[in-house]
């Protein structure tokens, strides 16, 4: 039977760490039955913005600085939140339509577009960090 | 992930197995640009054994493609999956990319 135990840990600003982390998000949403769309596209895509996002800007790569990772999985919903330690943006001033004509060949800024376009949720507060809250609904 | 690179006549061929994401995507940058400057200028990347690949990734393919076409070459992709297929239709760079279902069809289509 499905585990519905939280998700609860630390890791160090390194880009490496990420796939681990989305290895074991997605093994969660698969013992609870998220579709395969979702296990391969939706859940590893936007957890990897936000984790990229988290370590490289709002901690800068920092060493000593972490990222926490906090994920509840259950047979209505995966609820990610990813904090960093750092000041916090403005979602919708940061995000941009990397498909206008102008920015289509910009080589950065999808990332937010990306989670937004692959989440049924995307919210960013501040609790002891900055937070951005992921919403998935399983279908 | 892991790089494969063989060649077909002047065209260069590099298969990407894995994930294309932000821990990873300067070794295939690294790969490509060391290919051009060895001489290359028609590289084909073969997506058939890549499982997903973020908006760095993304990145780094609209760079090389640039950097390409400034050297007077072409970057083309093959082998997109379906989750592959809908990145590239969310992000519109399907229209940046010419894209072919196949190995064979995108080298023909040099």
């Amino acid at each position: 039977m499905a585990s519905n135990a939280a998700l609860d840990i630390r890791i160090p600003s390194d880009v490496q760490q990420i796939e681990g982390i989305v290895a074991e998000v997605v093994h969660r949403c698969r013992e609870h039955r998220f579709n395969g769309r979702q296990l391969s596209l939706n859940v590893p895509v936007a957890l990897t913005e936000a984790l990229s996002n988290a370590i490289l800007r709002g901690n800068g790569e920092d060493a000593g600085k972490h990222v926490r990772v906090r994920a509840e999985v259950s047979e209505l919903r995966l609820v990610l939140e990813v904090e960093d330690e750092g000041n916090g943006f403005d979602l919708d001033a940061c995000t941009m339509d990397p498909t206008t004509p102008d920015n289509l060949e910009r080589e950065t800024g999808r990332g937010l577009f990306l989670m937004r376009s692959l989440m049924d949720q995307v919210e960013r507060f501040r609790a002891d960090g900055n937070v951005v809250r992921l919403t998935l609904l399983r279908r | 992930m892991s790089l494969q690179v063989t060649k077909h006549g002047d065209i260069v061929v590099i298969d990407v197995d894995g994930q294309l994401i932000v821990g990873n995507r300067q070794e295939l940058k690294q790969r490509v640009l060391d290919e051009a400057e060895g001489g290359a200028r028609r590289i084909l990347i073969d997506f058939a054994k890549t499982a997903y690949i973020d908006s760095s990734g993304l990145g780094v393919l609209v760079s090389l493609a640039k950097r390409l076409r400034e050297l007077g070459g072409d970057l083309r992709l093959a082998n997109l999956n379906d989750d592959l297929q809908t990145l590239f239709e969310l992000t519109k760079l399907d229209s940046l990319f010419q894209i072919a279902d196949t190995r064979e069809r995108a080298l023909e289509s040099f």
